[in-house]
């Protein structure tokens, strides 16, 4: 599979990452080879396989509802870059 | 001192030969002058360890001991420890100081064990010759241009070099079994589901186990008996009973059936790697096992179909890396698409960013079925060559790396040569078997890992055969030079 610049840009915003215009190439180059490593995938026949999220397909486990944890607000938000009254400051978002 | 094993050291402060922070200060003081050579710890805890082996010099006086009461350790820089820096080998974590402990963390803590620090590692786990880490390349203390493999070079380079008795690791592709075999000790990656997960930094949460790295199978029981813990904060943590793994150590292997794949014996293994492994698994003969040809004949299929799904996985676990919560941020954001945009481009380095945006196009609307779907169907059938394996034989043994320690730089530019390191160790995390790397051989003055892979939740039998093994051999014993 061939991936070009265009595929690079759109997969760079989906990722919410930077690719630079003089990378762009490299990019794409590296992923093809990657991706061209996976493509054997498609020579294999996996009809009615039934695809294996979970090495011993084990499901979500259920706990009763009811509160177990304290409140560690002031912990976690003493490594935060920004925040205030409890809450996390970012550039803003609503105009 | 730093050539006993956990299991002497342990011995050694019961009786009273030496106190803990003897013990602790002797490491420390060989980390302070020889890790600049090799660079396998990224922080190193002198007051914390010094701390922790008074108050464990206590215990022991008082009768208040277990096995691991003030032996000195090290945890790679993936399991958050509370109040001290974890970066994940990575600028993104930099200034990332946890405020809790992973469960591996806190399980050693109980213990009363000492740790001297964290050690590097491939950014967040993706790597396999610890050359990708923003603390700078690891180098094998086997030879000053070699890699030490990876993502855990930081563990098996510190403990071949005697800079700790032992270090926990964790393996998603190999990167516990692969610097194993690179830097001549021990290593065993769990069954998925033995080890909680909790506050160790995901990388791909179908394949992520963490494990333990030290220098004999004794050693990696005593380890393997502290990191496994049924924990309710891992819903993928698996219920189940923790045996005593050092119990079962000195069964015989009489009679044992272990399977030789073929498919791990083709021409892309060395000959003299072969030659070695050929020689110890003679070993393994004379010792009683019966050895059988078995095949896994998808083998070749799990480095493609590790390269979507990781990647898959990761792109979403480092989604959570937005500069928001924790972590780098960059400066002057002049919108939240500009902070999210600067702070994971500033943050991560070029191969995270690289499987970062392969994991997002392989999910991607139109790409899905054709690549992660697809990929999952190729883990069941691989899955099922090990199921129909074990019908037949109770372990398998193979190589666990192509060859020994290479070069720093030697991959070239395409990032698919370095993947192809992971051919014989891959395959054990798709399945979610457990899976261990022992020093087998050497070839041209370099160790080389022999693998052996067990049913799930057989931990003890691989731990068992292992220690046969060295009873009988003594790879384990070769050390780097100038490291004894």
């Amino acid at each position: 599979m061939s991936i070009q610049r265009e595929d690079v840009e759109k997969i760079a915003r989906l990722a919410k990452l930077q690719v630079n215009e003089e990378q762009l190439e490299t990019v794409a180059n590296e992923l093809s080879n990657i991706l061209g490593l996976v493509d054997q995938l498609q020579a294999v026949n996996t009809d009615d396989i039934e695809p294996m999220a979970h090495p011993t397909d084990a499901v979500q486990t259920l706990r009763a509802d009811q509160v177990t944890e304290t409140d560690n607000r002031e912990a976690f938000q003493k490594i935060a870059p920004a925040t205030e009254n409890g809450l996390y400051l970012v550039p803003k978002v609503i105009e | 001192m730093h050539n006993k094993t956990v299991a002497e050291l342990s011995k050694g402060l019961a009786a009273g030969e030496f106190s803990s922070v003897e013990l602790t200060q002797h490491f420390l003081t060989r980390i302070a002058e020889q890790d600049t050579k090799i660079n396998s710890f990224i922080t190193v805890c002198e007051d914390d360890a010094l701390t922790e082996a008074k108050a464990a010099d206590e215990k022991i006086s008082a009768g208040n001991a277990t096995p691991w009461t003030g032996v000195p350790f090290a945890h790679k820089d993936i399991f958050c420890t509370q109040g001290v820096k974890t970066s994940c080998g990575s600028k993104m974590l930099d200034n990332f100081i946890p405020p809790y402990d992973a469960t591996v963390t806190s399980n050693f803590k109980q213990q009363g064990a000492v740790c001297l620090g964290k050690t590097n590692m491939d950014e967040f786990a993706m790597g396999s010759s610890n050359e990708s880490s923003y603390y700078g390349r690891v180098t094998n203390p086997w030879g000053e241009n070699l890699v030490p493999g990876g993502s855990s070079g930081g563990s098996a380079a510190a403990v071949a070099a005697r800079l700790t008795p032992a270090a926990t690791a964790t393996d998603t592709g190999g990167s516990i079994r692969q610097p194993s075999s690179l830097c001549g000790v021990t290593g065993l990656k769990p069954t998925y589901g033995r080890v909680s997960r909790y506050g160790m930094i995901a990388f791909a949460s179908s394949l992520d186990q963490g494990g333990p790295i030290a220098r004999t199978a004794e050693d990696a029981a005593m380890m393997l008996n502290v990191m496994a813990s049924y924990d309710k904060r891992d819903s993928t943590c698996i219920e189940r009973e923790v045996p005593d793994y050092t119990a079962t150590l000195n069964k015989s292997i009489e009679g044992l059936n272990i399977g030789l794949p073929k498919e791990f014996f083709s021409d892309q293994l060395d000959a003299k790697m072969q030659q070695q492994v050929q020689n110890a698994i003679n070993e393994l003969e004379k010792l009683g096992a019966n050895i059988k040809e078995i095949s896994l004949p998808h083998t070749e299929l799990s480095v493609p179909a590790y390269y979507i799904i990781a990647p898959a996985e990761c792109s979403a676990n480092l989604s959570r890396f937005d500069g928001v919560r924790y972590g780098h941020r960059c400066d002057n954001p002049k919108d939240l698409e500009d902070l999210y945009m600067r702070s994971r481009t500033e943050g991560f380095g070029e191969e995270v960013k690289r499987r970062i945006m392969v994991g997002a196009y392989a999910l991607s609307a139109g790409f899905y079925d054709a690549y992660y779907r697809k990929a999952q169907q190729v883990r069941r059938l691989i899955k099922n060559d090990f199921t129909n394996a074990f019908e037949n034989v109770d372990l398998i043994v193979g190589p666990t790396t192509p060859s020994p320690a290479f070069g720093f730089n030697s991959k070239g530019d395409d990032p698919t040569a370095m993947y192809l390191e992971d051919i014989f160790t891959i395959s054990t995390n798709l399945a979610g078997l457990p899976g261990m790397s022992i020093p087998g051989g050497m070839v041209d003055g370099l160790p080389v890992g022999l693998q052996l892979i067990g049913n799930y939740f057989d931990e003890a039998r691989l731990l068992n055969v292992s220690h046969q093994f060295q009873q009988a051999t003594d790879w384990h014993n070769k050390a780097p030079k100038n490291c004894l």
